[in-house]
């Protein structure tokens, strides 16, 4: 990051997160809140037994209108758009012409005519001009929103009863799905998804509207959760982060997102894609438990019987499971759940095992 | 987690350390301010008793879940004792930085090293 301190945009719950003690650290251009007082291990459990707050307004949205906004974003996403329901949602990756990843992305459909993506932080600028050059020969129109809205993203398993209490039961939509509604007379979308593997719904509202509803969330038995423990949530469930498990320099197929990919729609990538699936990607990448003491790290190198045969993406120590876990591309022989091997933590070569996702799931 | 202290009967060191200095055996640790601003330490394995270690030195990591740090040596010497508790319980080091959390012994092998080491109130001055 070349964030300089004095160039850091700030969120319109800045002031918030201040006044309850957050540590702030740049993130992707924006002074971000780390954690609470309560710390990384406390938030992580509040997420996993209760409800947690985000604030992820730093993502960006990207507005695609027009009799051909579908075939548009078929075009250009990875998933089959076609079967996004207005009021749906879906999961994509955004690909260059041989497959890279310039984002992942949740892509929302408000009307027939209409869809939201949200964007990661760091790619918005990049995803955004994407889009508009992509969008030539289209008969669409592409907005830049990221500035109309603040996201709130509340996790957990009391979520939906939080929510409840704000907007009356049944406030909450269904996984996948989307709803406009109000927060007394602001209008806001309210999202079945979220980045934790808990349930829970990400809220999208006008900047200036977002200081109430973040206090009224936290009186109806919210709490404030900082970007490390959204990580150790996202990583325990093996989401991807932008970044480090994804980039221009690995494609969905090896990222394991095959799922996400539509291949016969004829995207940009689609092409460069078929050729990986068929000839299997080189390395894959592998959800991995530590085992015995350590905990790995972004670049720790994975070695199997003294041969370098990957590396590591993302790593932390899981607070539910209080094991080092991590993700790893290894060399697609390795991959398989059950693989031994070690991972390189600063010069000591630590037995790790691949294993199944997710790492951590519900009792 | 502890309260913010910096006790008198110990030096400083400006990388956050501190030593207690008993004839020619030195205890080390680090200070409330490191381990504040770590956050919650996850991880510690102390180096090898006989292990030699020299004064503004790093003598073993500290792992918090964000990340990892340095352990810097206040003094030099040869690590005669280390707290072995720490590698089950990590914790300890925000729980109690200057006392259960102490990380290692060391036989001094330059005592006049001290000199150079902070009071407390010149250490807070540099907070």
């Amino acid at each position: 990051m070349t964030d300089s301190t004095e160039n850091l945009r700030r969120t319109s719950l800045y002031e918030l997160h201040k006044k309850a003690g957050a540590k702030l650290v740049p993130f992707a251009g924006w002074e971000m809140p780390v954690q609470y007082p309560d710390g990384i291990r406390a938030e992580h459990q509040q997420v996993r037994s209760h409800a947690g707050i985000f604030d992820v307004s730093h993502m960006g949205e990207i507005e695609t209108t027009g009799p051909q906004a579908e075939e548009f974003l078929q075009h250009i996403l990875s998933n089959d758009v076609s079967r996004i329901a207005v009021g749906g949602a879906q999961y994509s990756a955004l690909c260059q012409e041989d497959g890279g990843v310039i984002d992942d992305l949740f892509t929302y459909r408000l009307g027939p005519q209409r869809y939201l993506t949200v964007t990661n932080a760091s790619n918005h600028e990049i995803d955004f001009k994407w889009f508009t050059q992509q969008a030539g020969g289209f008969d669409v129109d592409v907005v830049d929103r990221a500035n109309e809205y603040a996201m709130i993203a509340l996790q957990g398993p009391d979520a939906r009863r939080i929510l409840g209490e704000l907007l009356g039961n049944g406030a909450a939509p269904a996984r996948m799905t989307i709803v406009e509604s109000h927060f007394g007379d602001h209008p806001a979308l309210i999202c079945g998804t979220g980045y934790t593997g808990e349930d829970g719904v990400e809220i999208l509202v006008a900047p200036a509207d977002a200081p109430a509803i973040w206090e009224d969330l936290i009186i109806a038995g919210a709490k404030p959760i900082g970007l490390a423990a959204r990580d150790t949530l996202r990583l325990e469930v093996c989401f991807h982060l932008y970044g480090n498990d994804l980039s221009l320099d690995r494609d969905p197929i090896s990222a394991g997102l095959e799922w996400a990919c539509a291949l016969d729609t004829g995207f940009i990538g689609a092409d460069a894609l078929k050729k990986i699936k068929e000839a299997g990607p080189k390395q894959k990448l592998t959800p991995f438990t530590i085992v015995g003491p350590g905990i790995p790290r972004q670049d720790n190198p994975v070695f199997l019987g003294g041969t370098e045969i990957g590396i590591v993406t993302s790593g932390t120590l899981s607070p539910s499971l209080d094991n080092g876990i991590g993700m790893a591309y290894v060399d697609a022989e390795f991959a398989k759940p059950g693989t031994d091997f070690e991972i390189d933590i600063r010069g000591k070569l630590r037995p790790a095992q691949a294993r199944k996702k997710p790492l951590y799931a519900k009792q | 987690m502890a309260d913010e202290h910096y006790p008198e009967d110990l030096i400083y060191h400006p990388e956050h350390d501190w030593a207690k200095v008993e004839g020619d055996v030195a205890t080390f640790g680090i200070t409330w301010f490191a381990q504040d601003a770590l956050g919650e330490v996850v991880f510690f394995e102390p180096p090898a008793v006989g292990t030699v270690v020299t004064k503004d030195a790093s003598y073993a990591e500290i792992e918090s879940v964000k990340a990892v740090s340095e352990v810097v040596a206040p003094l030099s010497g040869e690590i005669v004792e280390v707290n072995d508790a720490l590698e089950s319980a990590p914790e300890t080091i925000n729980d109690d930085p200057y006392g259960a959390g102490w990380m290692v012994k060391i036989k001094l092998s330059d005592p006049s090293e001290a000199a150079s080491l902070l009071d407390p109130a010149a250490y807070k001055a540099l907070l």
